[in-house]
């Protein structure tokens, strides 16, 4: 009830005035903190799912067996299923610090 | 006729009736018909977008074509996967936090221009028609299979269930009939895939090894290369398949149906571990049926491997796994091509209609009837469509709207979020470039001119040799919206930008759903 009342007053008023927001220090620091984890993940994941059909339409490499007739081309492929449960799991890690910074700047906004 | 499966068919369809008639009840207002209020749980949601996501192609194909082509199939399933970490990374909580009914509303939270928001519109109705009648010729193909209907028929049963659950129940009966066919799709699958791994007595080593001599292709079963030899194509696929997602428009809506950015983020990270281990159930689908049912059977029944999921069943389980699988295939088919009405609808309805047409002004009441006339009309549409497109093949219609959505919609999306001089020149060429480029490609490719009657619509030689645009047309979707950005004599209202870039990373000042 708090919370929507709030958030009424907010909309009733003037709307912020968002570039002050943006060169604020925590916004700053929030688009920092995105950027170095969500671009370095991005090229690596993009990287690592391209390299198995760049491999396969070009070479044969991944034919040879790994595990029993298992060819290193199906290891490669699991690879990729365990690669984005994974990078899901991190991002759930980093985004929950995202959010607290995100509470900061709306404080702050507020005052 | 096949009279258990049909009793499962009838009990799908009156589930389902049951979802929409009780989500009718609350269905009065726009935010109820576009997006349910707003009210779905993470869990919920994101249940949804699995049950959007693995549509028939998905369920029926890749599992035919990993019986039929062994690892080839597999990199659909690779790419389908992969593609949310692209949502989950870049596109979900910008999106629902600029974005209230459609994708052309996030835009239009940047450009407020009408011929914006309309060639937003435009690329949203294309891609889903396109998606719809792939849908429709594949469900008409196998009701006429299991139930022995005419393919006219088949259709037009689809068609009028779909119309139903979108105009009575809008996005709330149409995320239930998803929910619940994506369990039953779970359910169905992994009983399957249990029974498969323990007639290789629960060995991964075993599976692999006994699947060298299962078919006729021998040990290049388990090789990539049977179906795609043109590495150049294949790539293109690759590229389509993990960027457009990000882009379809039946997905995008779905992030407007939670409340916030956060509930948005768990939806999209609840579906990829659902859709994560349903594409790797796809292996013992496609390894079952090829050991079990066979190469030949497979062919017979449907020369592009569709029936090869409910023949294993058949095989597996007999009358009754059978009857359960094509009803939950039916089901599939239902959910999927109502998200896509609801999408196309939405961006007819609000985008055109309601922004356009009547420049705002229309009443709620007036912009909910619009949204269900807008239903009936998309559904009439792509039924008739469906109609003539009997004989086409469903796969390429499937990875053309992949394509496009990759091509047209996802490069505008990026660069509304993180480029500072984008502006309105920049996303109109953007999209129209990206949209025409890879219809244009189709249209010259081996998908559609061919030289020997009947393997393709037109007799003659393609132009140019990729099936599949993605790695001609994406790019050029990119450079068109740098260049017309470049060349507009309009500067980007750097204002507006830093208010994208707040309401985009906090989600501040975007609108509460309504409380009733």
């Amino acid at each position: 009830m708090n919370e929507n009342s709030l958030k009424k007053v907010n909309t009733a008023s003037s709307s912020p005035d968002y570039t002050e927001i943006v060169q604020s220090a925590s916004f700053q620091k929030l688009l920092k903190q995105k950027r170095n984890f969500i671009l370095p993940l991005s090229l690596f994941f993009l990287a690592f799912y391209f390299t198995l059909p760049i491999l396969t339409a070009y070479t044969t490499v991944l034919n040879k067996p790994a595990f029993a007739s298992m060819t290193w081309a199906w290891v490669f492929a699991f690879a990729q299923f365990v690669m984005t449960w994974t990078l899901c799991i991190l991002y759930t890690k980093r985004a929950s610090k995202f959010d607290e910074l995100v509470d900061t700047i709306k404080k702050e906004a507020a005052n | 006729m096949n009279v258990l499966a049909f009793s499962l068919f009838l009990a799908i369809v009156g589930l389902t009736l049951i979802i929409t008639y009780a989500a009718s009840k609350r269905t009065k207002t726009t935010s109820d018909f576009y997006t349910a209020d707003g009210s779905l749980t993470g869990w919920q949601n994101g249940m949804a977008i699995a049950g959007d996501y693995m549509s028939a192609a998905s369920f029926l194909g890749i599992a035919g074509m990993v019986a039929l082509s062994g690892f080839d199939g597999f990199f659909y399933s690779i790419g389908f996967l992969v593609a949310y970490l692209v949502v989950l990374y870049i596109v979900a909580e910008p999106l629902r936090n600029l974005g209230k009914y459609t994708m052309a509303d996030m835009i239009a939270a940047r450009f407020n221009e009408k011929k914006v928001r309309g060639v937003a519109a435009l690329n949203t109705i294309t891609i889903s028609i396109f998606y719809m009648i792939a849908q429709l010729v594949g469900a008409g193909a196998l009701i006429h299979l299991l139930l022995g209907l005419d393919y006219v028929y088949s259709v037009l049963i689809v068609g009028v269930l779909m119309t139903v659950y979108v105009v009575f129940g809008g996005m709330t009966a149409t995320s239930w009939v998803q929910i619940v066919k994506a369990l039953l799709l779970m359910i169905g699958t992994f009983i399957i895939s249990i029974i498969v791994f323990s007639k290789f007595d629960f060995s991964l080593a075993k599976m692999f090894s006994e699947m060298k001599t299962a078919t006729p292709l021998g040990d290049s079963f388990l090789n990539p290369g049977n179906k795609f030899k043109n590495p150049l194509d294949m790539i293109s696929l690759n590229l389509a398949l993990v960027l457009g997602t990000a882009g379809l428009p039946h997905i995008l809506i779905r992030f407007f149906t939670v409340k916030d950015a956060i509930t948005a983020r768990k939806s999209v990270i609840y579906a990829t571990w659902i859709i994560g281990v349903f594409y790797i159930m796809t292996i013992f689908l496609g390894f079952g049926a090829a050991a079990f049912v066979g190469y030949d059977d497979i062919i017979k029944a449907n020369a592009a491997g569709n029936m090869a999921a409910p023949l294993l069943a058949q095989v597996l389980g007999g009358d009754f796994l059978f009857a359960f699988v094509s009803a939950v295939a039916f089901a599939t088919i239902l959910a999927v091509v109502a998200g896509l009405v609801l999408s196309a609808a939405s961006a007819f309805a609000h985008d055109f209609y309601s922004h356009i047409l009547r420049k705002g002004a229309a009443t709620e009441k007036e912009q909910v009837v619009a949204a269900r006339w807008a239903s009936i009309g998309v559904s009439i549409l792509s039924i008739i469509l469906a109609l003539f497109a009997q004989n086409m093949n469903v796969a390429f219609l499937v990875a053309l709207a992949f394509a496009v959505a990759a091509s047209a919609n996802l490069p505008i999306i990026l660069l509304t979020i993180f480029w500072k001089h984008f502006n309105t020149s920049g996303a109109v060429t953007g999209m129209l470039v990206g949209l025409f480029s890879s219809l244009f490609l189709v249209a010259i490719s081996p998908n559609v001119w061919a030289p020997e009657p009947g393997a393709a619509i037109f007799v003659g030689e393609p132009l140019i040799t990729l099936t599949n645009p993605g790695i001609i047309s994406i790019p050029l979707g990119f450079l068109a919206a740098f260049i017309g950005t470049l060349l507009s004599s309009k500067k980007a209202d750097e204002k507006k930008f830093d208010e994208i870039l707040v309401k985009a990373n906090t989600g501040m000042g975007i609108e509460e759903p309504v409380k009733h």
